[in-house]
């Protein structure tokens, strides 16, 4: 298991779920979970993936999520699960 | 299962609060390279050197990317030049030799400091110490990522006067060598007194000779995040302000340990300490001062400014202590003038001086830091300053450090520009009143009473 966070925040729009889930299955990334709320037309979304199976780098999935990012006008940040697993829990 | 909140927290802190790592610092001892050739022996740190850090830039590059932290410097300290040059340097500017062979090595490997141009003289200095001491104003001008660290002193040992002596005509000699970049040699060039092995800030940073070959040390950073963390508590109790101090500092420091550890992985080099440190930066928002308003004083400086931040560096250190396995360096909060725009604030309004800043350095690390002072100031006030400083800290058993810019030219005033994170400062006035009696009395300060403790 190769646990990484997701996270997606930015002005709401079409197909911003799709896109992201899109771009995960083509890269054989397994979502494990999904949280995401609308909070004064904000989209807010975080999603735990299991990279274990992609072929891709790490830096690369970044880049291109940041990428995909740029085109919804959402910021996709792609950051691996420890570093919230050590500040939140002891 | 971590929650979106937590995330949405953590990521707050990163993008809008400051926090950061600011400092990977790779120990690398260099006793191993002595030689009686000079050549021989900038060849061997060069080897040595590149060999162990060839990948350190790299890989903090890459741990930044992989947890979206940012990793501010990745530097080197080394093991004290003054004891890897001595069978092999004959004059001060031999020691110069193997300062151009570090800066380029600094150039190489990408790191943006190298710490360790340095002599350990708390009690004594010997032939070779002297001699690398005397080569720091030529070594700092001539170099650009070489900074310099000079103990003079130490709790177990007492002050060697005839060292803080001569550190007060060196600074003024570094200043005049740099002139033409408002002497800028000096805020590269600090005077200590109980300097600890590993610490990974500079300038003050270098291997001491207790450390292993190699070493991973992590200096954590985020005066903003303890900051933004106190405005939302506004006005709250003293028990609430700690509580909320401390629960921030250990967020923050378990993000420094996450990073030493997986460099320390990485590189395939033992992980040493966590220097829980609020390092302070020119940016808004990035401020040991502003932590201190928020305590509740309207600068720091005001009455109350040495009780706010003696309690801030506890309270940080008690956060800190539990969410790394190995705490080590300085861990204590920064107050230094030109890199915090706070604290330039303060000294332009009037509420800060000299002299506060000193009573500030007894209940934090580490000293007077980063302050400009006039340009005419004489070698022996200089010397008086740092043995004010070294007495704080011999006494206090804690590290103190004088970094003071004399800036060639500039008086009360006017206002020098470093640039980077090294900021701005105000010229700020110094005592006039003459200590070169005392300074000129030769010999050592004794060790206190209670540093006898077997």
């Amino acid at each position: 298991m190769n646990k990484t966070i997701i996270t997606v925040v930015g002005k709401d729009t079409v197909g911003i779920i799709a896109k992201v889930c899109t771009y995960l299955a083509e890269n054989n990334v397994n979502i494990l979970d999904i949280t995401q709320t609308i909070v004064q037309g904000y989209f807010n979304m975080m999603m735990i993936v299991d990279m274990e199976k992609t072929e891709k780098p790490f830096a690369q999935v970044v880049g291109e999520l940041d990428e995909a990012g740029r085109e919804l006008g959402v910021q996709i940040k792609c950051q691996r699960e420890e570093i919230f697993d050590k500040m939140h829990r002891i | 299962m971590i929650n979106i909140s937590e995330v949405t927290e953590t990521n707050k802190m990163i993008d809008k609060e400051n926090l950061d790592v600011r400092t990977i610092t790779m120990g690398i001892s260099l006793l191993d390279c002595a030689d009686s050739n000079l050549d021989v022996l900038c060849q061997k740190i060069y080897d040595k050197m590149t060999r162990l850090a060839r990948n350190l830039v790299k890989t903090g590059e890459e741990i930044s990317m992989e947890y979206g932290i940012p990793i501010v410097n990745k530097r080197i300290s080394i093991t004290p030049i003054a004891l890897v040059g001595g069978t092999a340097c004959k004059t001060p500017d031999d020691y110069v030799q193997i300062a151009r062979t570090l800066d380029r090595v600094a150039a190489e490997l990408g790191v943006n400091f190298i710490g360790g141009y340095s002599a350990i003289v708390s009690k004594g200095m010997t032939r070779s110490d002297e001699l690398l001491i005397r080569s720091i104003p030529k070594a700092l001008a001539c170099t650009e990522r070489i900074c310099s660290s000079v103990n003079v002193g130490s709790t177990k040992t007492g002050i060697n006067m005839d060292a803080v002596k001569l550190m007060g005509e060196i600074i003024r000699e570094t200043a005049e060598m740099t002139k033409e970049k408002d002497s800028l040699g000096c805020a590269k060039l600090v005077v200590l007194c109980n300097a600890p092995d590993d610490n990974p800030f500079m300038a003050g940073a270098f291997h001491g000779v207790s450390e292993a070959d190699a070493i991973i040390n992590v200096g954590v950073s985020g005066p903003g995040v303890v900051k933004y963390a106190l405005e939302r508590i506004h006005g709250a109790s003293f028990e609430v302000l700690c509580e909320t101090i401390k629960r921030t500092a250990f967020k923050i420091t378990r993000v420094g340990q996450l990073v030493a550890q997986e460099a320390s992985r990485r590189l395939g080099v033992p992980f040493g300490i966590i220097d829980l440190s609020l390092a302070p930066t020119p940016a808004i928002g990035d401020s040991v001062a502003e932590i201190l308003q928020e305590i509740g004083l309207e600068h720091p400086g005001a009455p109350g400014t040495t009780a706010a931040l003696a309690l801030l560096n506890d309270q940080v250190k008690k956060g800190g202590v539990m969410a790394s396995s190995y705490v080590g360096g300085l861990s204590g909060a920064f107050i230094p003038v030109s890199e915090d725009q706070g604290m330039i604030d303060a000294v332009e309004a009037g509420a800060l001086t000299l002299e506060k800043l000193e009573a500030m350095t007894c209940v934090c690390s580490v000293g007077l830091d980063m302050i400009a002072i006039p340009g005419d100031t004489p070698a022996a006030t200089i010397s008086g300053i740092i043995a004010d400083e070294s007495a704080i800290g011999m006494v206090n058993q804690k590290t103190t450090a004088v970094r003071i810019i004399p800036v060639i030219g500039k008086t009360v005033g006017d206002t020098v520009e470093f640039g980077g994170l090294l900021g701005y400062a105000p010229v700020m006035p110094v005592n006039r009143f003459s200590c070169e009696a005392f300074v000129n009395r030769g010999g050592r300060i004794p060790a206190p009473i209670h540093s006898f403790k077997n």
